[in-house]
């Protein structure tokens, strides 16, 4: 055989094949280009649609936002957002897989804004992704909400953003809500344990809680803390390690399948009836226990959303809405995306553009603002107007005749839950919460 | 002393959890030689089956505890036998003879698609059938409780443990399959139909695989994933158990078992790498895992 | 130095993708930029596949290789590229020099799981690190290269695709040559049968360890160049299912030359990246049915459409 002939013909092959690629995914994206006519405004929207986090918190936040959009373009919303569209134009939204991890997210970040030209990016459960994604929103130039990370990292990397917002809490509010909450409720308790997925989300919650507790129920002690892995499914070995210790409280950060598998088999093993759960996401398992976990359980729900939204115009249209279409109460994690799309119709609105508005008009525009939404009327106070500032609410799990609801609801303003702007939260717990306002 | 009764409790408890899962895996291994990826997509697909027909059965207002039980058994095994055979049947079938490594890349790939075609029946939300673990109550040991229904775990695996060796050691079948184990040529030649016998260990190793997952399903809320989490910890099991050794898997689960209650109970943070570093620490000293047999290499 | 016409053809390849990325919108020359670093820590998957091994622990030297650069620029304030990766290659050679030792008594799926097993440690050691971000990871420090400052935005990615090209063709040449020197010719030989190579008075012990460490340090160039490239290293690398993708995508090319893991990443990262976007709900299931196409009609992989012509026009 003549070597030089075949590799002459596979050089050929090779170069063929890459440049087709290369032409074929230019082409595409220029299709994509033509096909965004200018009377739409696009959206990207991120959210879990596969693995464990996709069932409780990715798909019903999709379902949210895919409600609040469809009444967007039909105009149905109440005020003051019964105009038609947003700034007049008709939401188009991409949908895309969280899942894959940080690298992958930045990359599909970027396939959205250069490949599909949108014009907005909402979305983002995961703090990795929240993380990784915020430099690259700022590096690009979009403007980009995200509905639900909670790491307190986020506005400490980005110091000085201008196109990513946050629209709802950081984590380190629910766990100094859960520690007043705790303080007022229960004063008597003495030992308190911890039970938190072995990530980044259970380690910050645990050390801001303690941290709290600290401060706030000096006489407690903490006995135990368990990390088991995300997604574990069975905690049979940490609730006996748990039962070891006898406490009297134990704290949790976990949340979706994790939370309810575990209470379900804490409440059958009996610990519940030793100890009395702290639920900091427990709010999205409010139309899902049945009954399985014990009334007096106290729950969260990372702010006024899901079972703790106020009575309002929104909040009543939104439930009966979602409750509609998916046959149950809206949970937290739909409130919250419901809450990031209205941040964008208002930000829209109020742009002053004509036609699109850009990412710095959108931004402009949302940047310290006060807008109505599902959880009351939502203040861009923190991180120089670029994440939303609002009260933490905690109550108890009761399960009556069939139907389960919130008792003993108790509200913590912003100012008592979030650090002052600029201030590391940890240092500003550990000095005893100077500023916070309480009453 | 509470602890080590806890360790020891929990110890057994999580030992035949895992050899459950991981028996069906070794099964298929031992005999076809094909370390099967799709095995953690038939545990969910059991899981999922068990909890949508406990579902249904509850919903209709029933509440027998014994009929729960045989609703869990008869979905398992239906789904697990099914799934089985169309696996063997149309894809592996046409596989047969690769390499061992590219097999289980098939597998992995299955795995992926099951994945897939499971949230599309069944959706993303959890699936919860807590009723039969709720029902069957507990028993206090001073501040420490058991669950009942553990305890049925364990009796399962034992009856599971035993029925597989007896099956094996004791039948006709299990003659054949130990002939073809031990040289799949030459049983070939002595009339032994090689692949009806791959047939039917596949549809037994996938039904072990989905009867785990039925039996979990009460225990858990059944989510799409579940399959993946327990891929990794079936097959580190096996290896430390020594591949295709039915005694290996459960000696391996029982070693896994204790060394990560022990780690629960004293210190918490190691659990996330305890696993790993049993199976790395007894490959060091048994290089073919605990029951593994060196293979004659070939001249 | 007299160069090869494989030589010569992938110089080339390299250049027109240099010139081609001029023209290209940012997103794609982002993707190529990560496709050729996944191909790199592939390359090392085939190398070991190469010598009949298969790791699915690859994740740990591509781990190794991102943190590398991750915590030079945070904590040794390093900030020139070609540093980074350097020290991501001595940390890893230094690694895998110690686990090399264990490891390469090991076969089929001993070695699959001893491999996997330590990424898995590595995983788990990361994920405790509260100060490094547990799972959330951190942010890569802006990086220069020998004291020109790409900075951030379009001339960024250019810049760190333009690097990437520039050692990932290195390395390329280097393999082309090593796959061919007796070192690689025994890798081989080993896979084929090992007591044989014994026989002829190899060490195959000693030619193990040398191509698994190589293999190594080449995976952490691949992770060093993500962790620029993405500008972001979290533990998730080292976990075992990106393992698994790079031996999917080994696979998916083929060992049948140096080319093929490059082909085979971009062609996975294309897929991967239009099927989320057309079926969000089933990429997993596009990704498994392509994976069983290609085992099916293409058993030697990607790269066996190019012999297959060959063989057809001679």
């Amino acid at each position: 055989m003549n070597t030089t002939q075949q590799r002459s013909i596979w050089q050929k092959t090779l170069l063929g094949t890459a440049t087709s690629v290369a032409l074929a995914s230019a082409g595409m994206m220029g299709m994509v280009a033509s096909a965004n006519a200018q009377d739409t405004f696009k959206v990207g929207f991120v959210t879990f649609l596969s693995g464990g986090a996709s069932g409780p918190f990715g798909v019903p936040a999709a379902q949210g936002a895919d409600i609040v959009v469809k009444a967007i373009n039909e105009g149905t919303l109440p005020a003051p957002y019964n105009s038609k569209g947003v700034n007049g134009l008709q939401l188009e939204t991409v949908v895309i897989d969280e899942a894959g991890g940080p690298t992958k997210q930045v990359e599909e970040y970027r396939n959205l804004v250069q490949r599909q030209n949108v014009d907005a990016v909402i979305g983002y459960i995961s703090s990795g992704d929240c993380l990784a994604v915020g430099p690259v929103a700022e590096e690009m130039k979009m403007f980009t909400i995200a509905f639900d990370c909670g790491t307190p990292r986020l506005f400490q990397e980005i110091e000085n953003p201008e196109y990513l917002f946050r629209t709802g809490l950081d984590a380190v509010a629910d766990n100094v809500g859960a520690a007043h909450y705790l303080a007022e409720t229960r004063p008597e308790a003495k030992r308190i344990a911890g039970i938190q997925q072995n990530y980044a989300w259970g380690q910050d919650s645990w050390e801001d809680f303690t941290l709290s507790i600290e401060q706030l129920m000096p006489e407690a002690e903490i006995v135990n803390n368990q990390t088991p892995q995300i997604f574990q499914g069975s905690y049979g070995t940490e609730i006996s390690a748990l039962q070891t210790r006898r406490p009297d409280i134990i704290h949790s950060s976990m949340w979706g399948g994790d939370m309810e598998s575990f209470v379900a088999q804490a409440n059958a093993r009996g610990l519940l009836g030793q100890a009395t759960a702290l639920l900091t996401t427990g709010e999205s398992g409010l139309h899902r226990f049945d009954g399985q976990a014990p009334n007096g359980t106290i729950l969260g729900g990372r702010g006024p959303f899901g079972g703790f939204m106020p009575e309002n115009d929104l909040s009543t249209w939104f439930t009966k809405a979602y409750e509609a279409e998916h046959g149950t109460p809206p949970s937290y994690p739909a409130s919250k995306a419901a809450q990031a799309i209205l941040a964008l119709k208002f930000a829209a609105d109020n742009s002053g553009a004509e036609g699109v508005p850009t990412p710095e008009q959108l931004a402009a525009a949302l940047k310290g603002a006060k807008f109505e939404s599902v959880s009351g009327t939502v203040d861009m106070a923190l991180a120089g107007g670029h994440q939303a500032m609002q009260p933490m609410l905690y109550g108890e799990y009761h399960f009556v005749d069939g139907k389960a609801e919130l008792r003993n609801i108790r509200s913590y303003p912003g100012e008592c839950v979030s650090a002052p702007d600029g201030q590391n939260p940890q240092e500003w717990i550990k000095a005893g919460f100077p500023g916070a306002k309480c009453d | 002393m509470l602890t080590v009764w806890a360790i020891l409790i929990d110890g057994f408890i999580y030992a035949s959890w895992l050899f459950l899962v991981a028996a069906g895996l070794t099964v298929i291994y031992g005999v076809m030689r094909i370390l099967n990826m799709a095995h953690g997509s038939l545990y969910a697909l059991g899981a999922y089956a068990a909890a949508s027909a406990l579902g249904w059965y509850y919903a209709g207002g029933g509440e027998q505890l014994w009929m729960a039980f045989a609703i869990i058994a008869v979905s398992a095994v239906l789904i697990g036998a099914v799934t089985g055979l169309a696996i063997e049947r149309g894809l592996l079938r046409l596989m047969y003879g690769r390499d061992e490594i590219l097999m289980l890349i098939i597998t992995f790939a299955v795995l992926l698609i099951l994945e897939d075609v499971m949230k599309l029946v069944w959706g993303t939300t959890p699936y919860f059938a807590y009723q039969p673990y709720a029902a069957m109550g507990r028993i206090n040991i001073d501040v420490l409780t058991v669950s009942q229904y553990d305890l049925m775990v364990v009796g399962v695996s034992i009856v599971i443990g035993v029925g597989l060796w007896f099956w094996l050691e004791r039948t006709r079948i299990g003659k054949i399959l130990r002939s073809i184990i031990h040289d799949r040529e030459v049983s070939e030649a002595m009339g032994v139909n090689v692949r009806r016998m791959f047939t039917i260990t596949f549809m037994i190793g996938a039904t072990l695989g989905a009867i785990a997952g039925g039996v979990t399903a009460p225990i858990i809320s059944v989510v799409p994933g579940i399959g993946i989490e327990v891929i990794v910890l079936a097959f580190a099991v096996v290896v430390t158990g020594g591949l295709g050794s039915i005694l290996g898997a459960a000696i391996g689960a029982i070693i896994v078992g204790l060394a990560r209650a022990t780690s629960i109970h004293t210190m918490p943070e190691l659990e996330l790498f305890i696993i790993y570093a049993v199976m790395a620490a007894v490959l060091v000293f048994r290089p073919h895992g605990l029951f593994g047999q060196a293979i004659a290499r070939k001249i | 130095m007299k160069l090869e016409r494989t030589e010569l053809s992938l110089i080339g390849v390299a250049v027109a993708v240099a010139i081609l990325a001029q023209f290209s919108p940012n997103w794609l020359v982002f993707t190529l930029t990560l496709a050729i670093s996944t191909a790199l820590v592939v390359m090392g998957v085939v190398m070991l596949m190469r010598a009949g091994l298969v790791s699915f622990g690859q994740g740990l030297f591509y781990c190794l290789g991102g943190y590398a650069v991750g915590l030079g620029g945070r904590f040794l304030g390093i900030t020139d590229a070609l540093m980074l990766v350097g020290l991501g290659v001595g940390v890893t050679v230094a690694i895998s020099m110690v686990l090399g030792l264990l490891v390469t008594r090991y076969r089929e799926i001993f070695f699959a799981m001893l491999s996997l097993a330590f990424s898995m440690i590595l995983y788990g050691v990361l994920v405790k690190s509260h100060d490094l971000g547990s799972t959330d990871g951190f942010g890569v420090v802006d990086w220069s290269i020998l004291g020109y400052q790409p900075g951030t935005g379009e001339s960024g990615t250019r810049a760190a695709l333009l690097l990437a090209l520039v050692i990932a063709l290195a390395i390329a040449l280097f393999l082309n040559r090593y796959f061919k020197s007796s070192l690689g010719l025994a890798c081989e030989a080993i896979r084929e049968n090992e007591v044989r190579v014994e026989y002829m008075g190899i060490s195959r012990q000693q030619v193990l360890y040398i191509n698994y460490v190589i293999a190594a340090a080449i995976g952490s160039v691949g992770g060093s160049m993500t962790a620029l490239t993405a500008g972001h290293v979290d533990p998730t690398m080292a976990y075992w299912t990106i393992s698994g993708e790079f031996v999917f995508i080994a696979i998916l090319g083929g060992t049948g030359h140096v080319a093929a893991p490059f082909i085979a990443a971009l062609i996975f990262t294309l897929v991967r990246t239009y099927a989320v976007e057309l079926a969000p709900n089933a990429w997993q299931m596009i990704l498994g049915i392509v994976l069983l196409l290609i085992i099916l009609f293409l058993p030697k992989g990607i790269w066996s459409l190019f012999t297959r012509k060959r063989r057809t026009a001679s």
